[in-house]
């Protein structure tokens, strides 16, 4: 994390709670990270690890019986939590988009491409319809989509899954925003078409300088596409750090899981690792750290929740017994 | 750099593909070649358009003006069809019992029923929409509310809600519309509070939101034009049945003035005489009503097949 620039976000003990008939879930809980210009941020963890609740958090976008309970989310030092629902209308889309994980469902169906990017144009600022077009027109050829004067014409259906991903990549593009959320967009994806998304999109944020947070459950997206990595898990972040640090010498037991459970080539024929039981229920997490029950190095510290630690420069660890705790 | 160009070569080939669909698998050419396929539904398509062009061009196709009390005599009372009137017009269906002409009666009295029925339906989907579309997104203690109202209407029989409206408000065609868009508006707003409530938490109406476009925007561009189809389906049918319960209320000598008789009325008016040997003033305009609804309601059967994603094969 340089200080050099202040950071295009910044996310500070952010907790978003569901308050459900079962009891109240800590979707995310006291999360921090934060996301320079031109830099991309990995959000990893499995599913319920409150990672998507944290992208519709910044976004203002949590659904009861959700909601931002504490903390602060600081986009260019203004807190998102306490801004007005006006506010947040004017910032969303124009400011801060957001890239969702279905692209089959994100783009509505009985609408041409041109109506939905023009109309995206126009919902910020007085724009001309020839000018909005324009803009949609280049946007389209930002991400590689070829004739887009054609292209315009077409509804959805007439796209494939990588194309319709690609034109909805254009629509966040459009007003150039400086911070840019993404939900595992690339998940419902050929990996040959993630391949070429990523490689737009990590062109786009050297380029113009967006911030970009990545959330998904993929570690090998992450190593070739993020500067930082946050791994939450059960809506805490866990392990934080520059990628290559995290993922070459993790220090959570759970980063250090996920990592061997990514099948790899240099391992065939020997059984995969795996991290046993499951995700805990949010409304029943155990006492103490929530890995405990799963983790193969808990000990009697594990009893209470760990604080964060800062092992090294520029990393962040919540965990009482890290891996390499005095190595290197 | 050397990606991107990779790209162009890649995708342009799928972009062909897509432009070699594109005129002949539009959404709607697809909804027409499968509403096609039942020929019982374009028979009954051709029926509606050709009765609806009889309702429009009534002044002109009709040989008699049934509503000039000045030609009509009641002389020519009860005459049987094929048989001349006085002013020398044939009567081809017969005369009813004012002695009006019947075919002339019918086109008249079948421009009422359509105009009854159409008009009271467009109102009623008008208001139901909105109603629907206000209840799915509001959600919470207003969509409980409405959706109460929206029980209690339909807890009551349409015809006993339609006869203590027009007990209170008299005769008239704009009575009886209203009578009909009150005891209507209910379906309507319960089947696209539904749809809407499915189609709300789709993706794009999140994305819509993400992009900051306002509220009404998401609302009438994007979550009323999914919501279409059902009430497409919707409206046929409560067309066909609002058309018949404004006979039945005619019939029982509601809704139309006697001046102005609809086919309900005309119906009702040749009852007394049907056991006379009479037949014709009863069953005649009869007859138009079932054709007019039975087309109405074999479109709306096939439209409901066509436009429903889970009884396509």
């Amino acid at each position: 994390m340089t200080s050099a620039s202040a950071p295009t976000l910044e996310v500070r003990d952010l907790r978003t709670y569901f308050f459900t008939k079962g009891g109240v879930a800590r979707a995310v809980d006291g999360v921090g990270f934060s996301v320079g210009r031109g830099k991309v941020l990995g959000l990893v963890g499995e599913s319920g690890s409150g990672k998507t609740v944290t992208g519709f958090s910044i976004l203002g976008l949590v659904d009861e019986p959700g909601r931002v309970v504490g903390g602060e989310i600081l986009y260019h030092g203004e807190n998102l939590v306490t801004a007005s629902p006006d506010r947040m209308r004017a910032l969303r889309g124009a400011n801060i988009a957001m890239i969702f994980q279905d692209p089959m469902m994100t783009l509505n169906p009985v609408l041409r491409i041109d109506t939905q990017m023009i109309e995206a144009v126009q919902a910020h600022g007085r724009v001309s319809d020839d000018e909005a077009r324009q803009r949609a027109r280049d946007a389209l050829g930002q991400v590689g989509i070829p004739s887009p004067d054609e292209r315009l014409r077409s509804y959805p259906h007439q796209f494939s899954g990588g194309m319709r991903q690609r034109v909805a990549i254009a629509i966040a593009l459009l007003n150039k925003p400086d911070l840019i959320v993404a939900d595992e967009p690339t998940t419902a994806l050929d990996v040959t078409i993630q391949g070429q998304i990523l490689f737009e999109v990590q062109k786009l944020c050297e380029e113009t300088g967006t911030a970009l947070i990545w959330i998904t459950h993929d570690l090998s997206v992450v190593a070739g596409l993020a500067d930082e990595i946050c791994v939450m898990y059960a809506g805490r972040v866990v392990e934080q750090g520059s990628v290559d640090a995290v993922l070459d010498r993790p220090m959570h037991p759970y980063t250090h899981g996920l990592i061997g459970s990514v099948p790899s080539r240099n391992r065939r024929g020997r059984p995969l690792s795996q991290i046993p039981g499951m995700t805990p229920s949010l409304l029943s997490l155990p006492e103490g750290c929530a890995f405990s029950a799963r983790c193969p190095r808990v000990g009697e510290a594990c009893g209470s929740v760990p604080d964060i630690s800062v092992p090294e420069p520029g990393r962040e660890l919540r965990c009482h017994y890290p891996l390499q705790e005095t190595a290197s | 750099m050397t990606v991107a160009q990779e790209n162009l070569e890649i995708v342009p080939r799928g972009a062909d593909d897509a432009a070699k669909f594109e005129g002949v698998q539009t959404p709607f050419r697809r909804f027409l070649s499968d509403f096609c396929e039942s020929k019982l539904a374009v028979l009954g398509f051709v029926v509606i358009v050709a009765i609806t062009l009889v309702a429009i061009f009534a002044p002109v196709l009709a040989p008699t003006d049934p509503y000039d009390l000045a030609t009509v005599s009641v002389l020519d009372g009860r005459l049987g069809p094929g048989e001349a009137m006085m002013s020398g017009v044939t009567a081809h269906l017969g005369t009813d019992g004012a002695g009006r002409d019947m075919v002339s009666a019918m086109i008249y009295g079948l421009r009422i029923s359509l105009g009854v029925g159409i008009g009271s339906g467009v109102i009623a989907m008008l208001i139901g929409i909105s109603v629907g579309l206000f209840s799915a997104y509001a959600g919470g203690r207003i969509d409980s509310v409405l959706m109460r109202v929206v029980d209690i209407q339909l807890s009551f029989p349409a015809i006993l809600v339609a006869l203590i409206l027009l007990v209170t408000l008299g005769k008239g065609v704009d009575k009886t519309i209203i009578a009909l868009v009150f005891v209507q508006w209910a379906y309507y707003a319960r089947t696209i509070r539904g749809t809407a409530l499915v189609e709300r938490r789709r993706e794009y109406i999140e994305s819509a939101v993400c992009l900051g476009l306002s509220e009404r925007r998401i609302i009438f561009r994007h979550l009323l034009p999914n919501c279409i189809a059902p009430m497409i389906v919707v409206g046929t049918m409560q067309v066909a049945h609002a058309i018949s319960l404004e006979a039945t209320l005619s019939f029982l000598g509601l809704g139309m003035p006697q001046t102005e008789p609809s086919l309900g009325r005309l119906i009702s008016n040749g009852f007394e005489y049907i056991m006379s040997g009479k037949y014709w003033i009863s069953v005649y305009p009869g007859i138009a009503l079932l054709v007019t609804i039975v087309s109405i309601n074999l479109v709306g059967d096939r439209l409901r097949d066509v436009l429903n994603p889970r009884l396509q094969k």
